[in-house]
């Protein structure tokens, strides 16, 4: 890298290649917003799927759970956890919390009310009709 | 040093040390979670050890990136800092609104803190690495503005270096980047979509830029190779960083709800990623053969090589392993995400900064490196720390193979609960790596309490 190819052309290389290829992203990006609505859900996101949205994110689930396979992964994923295990399931689960068996990974208990845990569900069963392109694998997420 | 002002890196440097000590307890703590389910519950449940321990990595690299700019800004434009005064205040203001997040992580449950910080006003608590309460959100932009005003004020009354412009866009990306976090749509697809422009584009993005500055700067220090050459250098890799990168954002769109067109888009450019990473080890190793003097810091130089290895390692070849969206369909949210992500932010953000760290402690506490017995301690944490490192990622790159075999490859697949319980031994053996890299730690710590003959500083 000497001679002929001089830090002037490299600099110039390197601002035309990253306003290239930025532009191409923002192009991308608009291009995706305009599908998504196909895809996401969207008709959906009633009143009660944004209250438990709201619900998922002030607890933290995210600390724990995936959903669409990202978080953390010490806990299952949950982005189709209502298919896998269906509102009532769901609800009474979070409401047995913690379960208490020593050495066992442990969830908090949150004290949501009815409505809240409605709203959680809401949100779960919403994010799982989300078009995901056939991830997870299977059932068990 | 060559400017008086250079000096304020010296709290930055020693507070960043001070939260990295803090993130590995948190870290051990995890680690023992993932085996004994219950340590610590309810005092401290997993979700809240481990928004601490990534919380603590952000801001102690934060820490680590603005003591390096006041340590290398005045010196390459050779003029002093415009406020060394402001940069003290920020100091203050950053590790006291940094304290009292993690204390409100760690004794106020999250949905209060939500309550108390005004995420009723402004919801954007709750994601990954963006857990911070909207107070702490604001303060860090408010720290970043007034940061880089006075990197770019010094800077404008001084000379212009292509290693300090990388650096300032590096910079500038950071602050500008992060506005995204306070991007909260409904719409969780989109929720997503855009919490990678504050992840992706940083640690993929920006980031880069600041690790290629900060390289560069210490390469030009210790080898004495010209800078013309060192720069050059410099160019080619933050290009190749973002024309690969920005739309290698992609191969985080596969699985989101995102058009399926994104597997070909972030499959193709993630793809080739590791390209500028295995550039940085090779200029790493090509500057320091070509070296036309012999600097007496040796530490310093270890750290330099190391960070183009284990960042080509760690970012590259792990980044690599999964990031092809027929691979990511069965690795994605598994312990392989895991494996990747401790490797590629210890061997490039992690060691870039104990990098400087190494070159500029030694020069800010007048000498123009340490003893020999302090640097051959600090190299005994290099290589526990790094080799720790090394086998953390082994042992989880295991459990997460085994996990994918049995959750989602099998004929009959398990639970994740049953699976979990079948690669223990693996989350076993992560945790004795974990103790070793805390090992490595301390003696990294203890290096700098090490005395011993040294040369006084000459440039």
């Amino acid at each position: 890298m000497s001679g002929m190819f001089t830090k002037a052309m490299a600099r110039n290389i390197f601002y035309g290649g990253t306003v290239f290829f930025f532009l191409l992203f923002l192009a991308l990006t608009f291009d995706t917003e305009k599908t998504l609505p196909k895809r996401d859900n969207r008709e959906n996101l009633s009143a009660e799927v944004i209250a438990g949205k709201k619900i998922w994110e002030t607890r933290n689930c995210i600390g724990c759970h995936t959903l669409l396979g990202e978080g953390a992964y010490f806990a299952p994923e949950l982005g189709n956890v209502y298919t896998r295990r269906g509102p009532e399931f769901i609800k009474a689960w979070i409401q047995s919390q913690p379960t208490g068996a020593p050495g066992r990974r442990q969830m908090p208990q949150f004290h949501l009310t009815d409505e809240e845990l409605d709203h959680l569900v809401a949100f779960l069963k919403y994010s799982s009709e989300i078009n995901t392109a056939n991830w997870p694998p299977n059932i068990e997420g | 040093m060559q400017y008086k002002s250079q000096a304020v890196a010296k709290p930055y440097f020693i507070a960043a040390i001070g939260l990295f000590i803090g993130q590995i307890v948190f870290g051990l703590i995890m680690g023992l979670q993932y085996v004994i389910g219950d340590f610590l519950f309810p005092t401290i449940p997993f979700n809240v050890a481990r928004m601490v321990h990534t919380n603590l990595l952000i801001v102690w690299l934060l820490f680590g990136f603005m003591g390096a700019a006041y340590y290398m800004v005045p010196e390459e434009s050779e003029t002093e800092l415009w406020s060394p005064k402001l940069a003290l205040g920020l100091f203050w203001i950053f590790l006291v609104a940094g304290a009292l997040t993690i204390l409100g992580y760690l004794f106020v449950p999250y949905a209060t803190l939500a309550q108390m910080t005004g995420n009723d006003l402004l919801a954007t608590m709750g994601r990954e690495f963006l857990e911070q309460p909207l107070p702490t959100k604001l303060g860090i932009v408010v720290v970043a503005l007034a940061f880089l005003f006075n990197i770019s004020m010094t800077m404008l009354k001084g000379r212009k270096t292509a290693i300090s412009m990388v650096l300032l866009l590096g910079l500038w990306g950071l602050a500008i980047f992060f506005l995204f976090s306070f991007v909260n749509p409904h719409n969780l697809v989109r929720d997503k979509f855009y919490w990678w422009w504050v992840v992706h584009l940083w640690v993929e993005g920006v980031w880069e830029l600041i690790l290629g500055a900060l390289l560069a700067f210490v390469l030009i220090k210790v080898t004495g190779v010209d800078r013309e050459v060192i720069e050059k250098w410099l160019y080619v890799i933050i290009t190749l960083t973002l024309v690969t990168g920005i739309i290698g954002t992609g191969h985080h769109y596969y699985w989101i709800g995102a058009p399926e067109y994104w597997q070909w888009w972030g499959s193709i450019f993630s793809a080739l990623e590791p390209i500028p990473f295995f550039a940085m080890t090779v200029f790493a190793f090509n500057m320091v053969n070509r070296r036309r003097r012999e600097h007496p810091n040796k530490a310093a130089v270890l750290w330099a090589l190391g960070t183009g290895v284990m960042a080509f390692l760690g970012a590259g070849v792990w980044g690599f392993l999964h990031t092809l969206a027929p691979v990511n369909f069965y690795t994605h949210g598994t312990q392989i995400t895991a494996a990747h992500g401790h490797m590629a932010f210890y061997g490039a953000y992690v060691m870039v900064v104990l990098c400087l760290i190494s070159y500029a402690m030694p020069i800010l506490r007048g000498r123009a490196a340490n003893s020999n017995k302090a640097q051959v301690l600090e190299m005994w944490s290099f290589w526990l720390m790094t080799i720790a490192m090394v086998f953390i990622t082994l042992f989880l790159t295991a459990a997460g193979i085994l996990q994918i075999w049995l959750q989602r490859v099998s004929d009959t697949p398990m639970s994740f609960m049953a699976a979990q319980d079948q690669v223990s031994l693996f989350y076993w053996l992560r945790e004795g790596a974990g103790t070793m890299f805390f090992i490595g730690l301390v003696i990294y710590v203890l290096s700098f309490f090490v005395k011993g003959e040294t040369k006084a500083a000459s440039a």
